[in-house]
């Protein structure tokens, strides 16, 4: 799977491109998104969103039922997840996610979450997190994102969990 | 099969043995697609029909089980049958529906009156309303599929071809950019699924290439009937939240000649028989 530049035109709404100097250290190229209806976030160097999108804490029990459920995440169409073998059919579209936790921080999955399209522009994944830059939404999903700023918070809070054979 | 493994059970069928021996198309012999044995896969092209569990494969290949003969033998019936101000039937023009043969694979094509592409369903419907003075068939109703699955049965094992050329070639390109646009809140486009993935689990489903171009229409066991090509891409674009078109708009009519043309050289093999 090719990997692309941040694609830019994806942004409709890029407030400001701050660039944040950290004591001697290089630096960080800071992207402000604000889309409709959504909370404003950050990403940092087009591969994480470190800060959460809410105050409170995900819950990685909500978590994985969102992430098996078909109207909600349905991650398992695409990713197989060993710990949630008791839910039938894992797709095989996606990397396998029962070791993510061991490569991936935090806010490189809120990123994959939030906009995959920023690390893969090409990527079959959908953004979970989006409102702008859409094509053709049916009118009931139209303005919303797939996943609530808490579901997603929910989400990461679940796939930290995840480390293969302990 | 080489490198597509069927991991589920198929499910089960309650298929009424649709009118088992009442075929008697002409030459054809009511068995299997003779026509299309071998032929599913073609210059590295395959169809659905490789992607299908082996349960449902055989009862596409067999005329008896197959359900949707059911449907060919409407059209069968409905071929001479007078309808319209006109005082006439299919057969009145055209004869035996053997003589269709051949019409199937090389639809939808450019038409000189409209200035755009017309399908299948679209001439048969103006042959209703023109030659016959007739009222046309609503898109998707029984009549129309049978008629449809007929013109698609007299052609089986002939290879799908058309032209994308000429006059066809900006609806082409159409197509084309329909197919890899990507649409919807989960902001996939066909191409995702069936060039990217294709041969790919997504949850249950296997994903084929896509190229349907001589299988349509489909009996679905999901739909327990026959179904349309563009009922097919409704269901596409409504399975990523995307506003599908209408069956018949000239967009899927577009989009239908670039799926086709993807499937240029597999049998025509209707009615196909999917998951
Ligand atoms: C339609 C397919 C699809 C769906 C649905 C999907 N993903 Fe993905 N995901 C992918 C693909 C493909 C990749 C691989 C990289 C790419 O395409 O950018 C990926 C990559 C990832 C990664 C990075 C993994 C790694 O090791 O680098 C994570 C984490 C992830 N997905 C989580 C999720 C979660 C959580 C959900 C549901 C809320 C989800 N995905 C839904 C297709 C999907
Ligand atoms: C999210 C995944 C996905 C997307 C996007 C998608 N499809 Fe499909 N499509 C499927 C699945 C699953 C099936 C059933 C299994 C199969 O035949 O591939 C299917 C079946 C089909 C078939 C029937 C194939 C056969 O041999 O019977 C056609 C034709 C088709 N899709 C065309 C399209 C077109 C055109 C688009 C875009 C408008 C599209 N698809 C978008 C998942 C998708």
């Amino acid at each position: 799977m090719q990997r692309k530049r941040i694609r830019k035109a994806g942004f409709v709404s890029v407030i400001a491109m701050a660039f944040a100097f950290t004591a001697g250290a290089q630096a960080a190229d800071v992207k402000k998104v604000h889309e409709k209806g959504l909370k404003p976030y950050e990403i940092v160097d087009g591969i994480s969103i470190p800060k959460p999108l809410t105050d409170k804490p995900g819950d990685p029990k909500r978590g994985a039922k969102i992430v098996v459920k078909r109207k909600k995440g349905n991650c398992l169409a695409c990713h197989k997840i060993d710990q949630l073998s008791d839910f039938p059919f894992h797709g095989n579209i996606g990397p396998e996610l029962t070791d993510v936790a061991s490569h991936m921080k935090d806010g490189e999955m809120r990123l994959r979450l939030v906009n995959p399209k920023v690390v893969n522009e090409d990527t079959i994944m959908p953004a979970f997190y989006r409102t702008e830059g859409l094509h053709r939404v049916m009118k009931k999903f139209q303005g919303k994102p797939v996943l609530t700023e808490q579901e997603i918070e929910d989400v990461i809070a679940f796939l930290k969990t995840l480390k293969a054979s302990q | 099969m080489p490198g597509i493994k069927h991991r589920m059970g198929g499910p089960v069928l309650s298929v009424l043995l649709a009118g088992a021996g009442l075929l008697a198309l002409g030459t054809q012999t009511a068995q299997a697609c003779e026509p299309c044995k071998g032929k599913y896969e073609v210059n590295g092209k395959k169809s659905g029909y490789l992607y299908s569990m082996p349960e449902t494969q055989a009862m596409q290949d067999d005329d008896f089980m197959n359900p949707g003969t059911f449907w060919v033998e409407k059209g069968e019936k409905l071929w001479g049958v007078v309808e319209g101000e006109a005082g006439k039937s299919c057969k009145s023009c055209h004869g035996e529906p053997e003589k269709m043969r051949g019409v199937y694979p090389v639809y939808p094509k450019y038409d000189e009156k409209t200035k755009k592409l017309i399908n299948i369903e679209q001439r048969i419907n103006r042959c209703r309303t023109e030659q016959m003075k007739a009222k046309p068939w609503k898109w998707e109703s029984e009549e129309l599929l049978a008629m449809t699955a007929l013109i698609g049965y007299v052609s089986r094992g002939l290879p799908v071809n058309v032209k994308v050329d000429g006059p066809a070639k900006p609806f082409f390109e159409k197509g084309k950019a329909f197919y890899f646009q990507r649409r919807g809140q989960l902001d996939m486009a066909c191409k995702h699924c069936h060039i990217d993935y294709a041969g790919h689990y997504i949850r249950a489903d296997l994903l084929s290439e896509g190229r349907a171009g001589g299988s349509f229409p489909t009996y679905r066991l999901k739909w327990q009937k026959l179904g349309s090509l563009h009922r097919r891409f409704k269901g596409c674009n409504k399975q990523v939240r995307a506003k599908p078109y209408k069956p018949g708009s000239d967009e899927y009519v577009n989009l239908e000649l670039f799926v086709k043309w993807r499937s240029n050289g597999l049998p025509v093999e209707v009615p196909a028989v999917r998951r």
